[in-house]
């Protein structure tokens, strides 16, 4: 039953334990995927009737921008738990995933400009979905410019997970942006009720390149949270250091007068 | 060597595709790299510190 309760994963140090044991089959996941979806999206995946080989910026851009929510509501919810429960390794989670998040978003944005420039005619259109996403990019750079702006991390962590639950109403709006508004964007075609509209022969590179996009996302989170959970145990050693020092020096200070002063 | 070049081409979108995946791998690259150059300096200063004062 020890398996079942979530505070045998989130104690620090078993969490460093089973981080370490998943990692490297994590990392072999992640290239093996990457390969093959690299592989299934430039090579075996067949050109668009309409847009030819420009059909490929979808492998990065779709999987991207999937990664760009999924991150997105991955720090909501580590930010809740973080609030409610004061949970330090939620607050490590969601300040480890923020970087990685903005830099989906970013290859979204560009991969999308990329694309847009052939198929549309325009680099960029301040339409819904083009403009919350944009949106959400800045969200995760706020966050970390805010987290950062704290001299205790605690209260840092505290203000950027306030910033994150508020940020969440942006992930409704870019979901369903390309339904709610007329935009330049299409509609969703593989997350949509009723099924995928894709073809077979695209959706299959699309998900395992989906697929690796989040292996390498999961791998890149538990090295930076192993990171942030050493530095504060570096940060607590020198704590320590300094207190004892202060207690040595403040023992030589008294030792010290009572010398002249005995008469 | 004419379906290398037909590849590379893509199909006269090679100046979008081939920088769309260029993003991608500089991007995601450059966040591999920082992640696992931050874990090594920590984890090397934590055990400096820790082999300074060997007991806790």
């Amino acid at each position: 039953m020890k398996l079942l309760r979530i505070a045998t994963y989130t104690n620090p140090t078993k969490f460093m334990r089973w981080s370490a044991a998943l990692l490297p089959w994590l990392v072999g996941a992640t290239a093996v995927s990457l390969a093959v979806g690299l592989w299934l999206a430039l090579v075996v995946a067949p050109a668009d009737y309409q847009q030819g080989d420009a059909v490929r910026m979808m492998y990065v851009h779709v999987p991207a921008a999937w990664m760009a929510s999924l991150v997105y509501v991955l720090m909501a919810v580590a930010s809740a738990v973080a609030l409610i429960w004061r949970d330090p390794l939620a607050d490590i989670a969601a300040q480890a995933a923020a970087p990685l998040g903005a830099g989906f978003t970013f290859v979204c944005l560009v991969a999308g400009s990329l694309w847009g420039k052939p198929m549309w005619g325009t680099w960029w259109v301040w339409d819904a979905r083009l403009t919350s996403v944009l949106v959400l990019f800045f969200l995760y750079l706020g966050y970390i410019a805010l987290v950062n702006a704290f001299d205790e991390p605690v209260r840092g962590a505290r203000a950027g997970a306030i910033l994150a639950l508020i940020g969440a109403v942006d992930l409704p709006i870019i979901k369903f942006s390309v339904d709610w508004w007329n935009t330049l964007h299409q509609p969703a075609s593989v997350m949509r009720m009723g099924g995928p509209t894709i073809a077979p022969g695209m959706l299959w590179p699309l998900l395992v390149m989906g697929l690796g996009f989040t292996l390498l996302f999961a791998a890149l989170l538990l090295v930076r949270m192993r990171t942030a959970l050493m530095a504060a145990k570096l940060r607590a050693l020198r704590m320590a250091e300094i207190a004892r020092a202060d207690e040595r020096g403040a023992a030589d200070a008294v030792a010290a007068p009572s010398l002249g002063s005995v008469p | 060597m004419d379906s290398l070049d037909a590849f590379l081409a893509m199909g006269g979108y090679a100046k979008y595709v081939w920088p769309a995946y260029g993003i991608a791998v500089a991007v995601l690259g450059g966040l591999i790299v920082n992640s696992v150059a931050a874990y090594r300096r920590t984890r090397r200063a934590l055990e400096a510190a820790q082999a300074e004062r060997p007991r806790r």
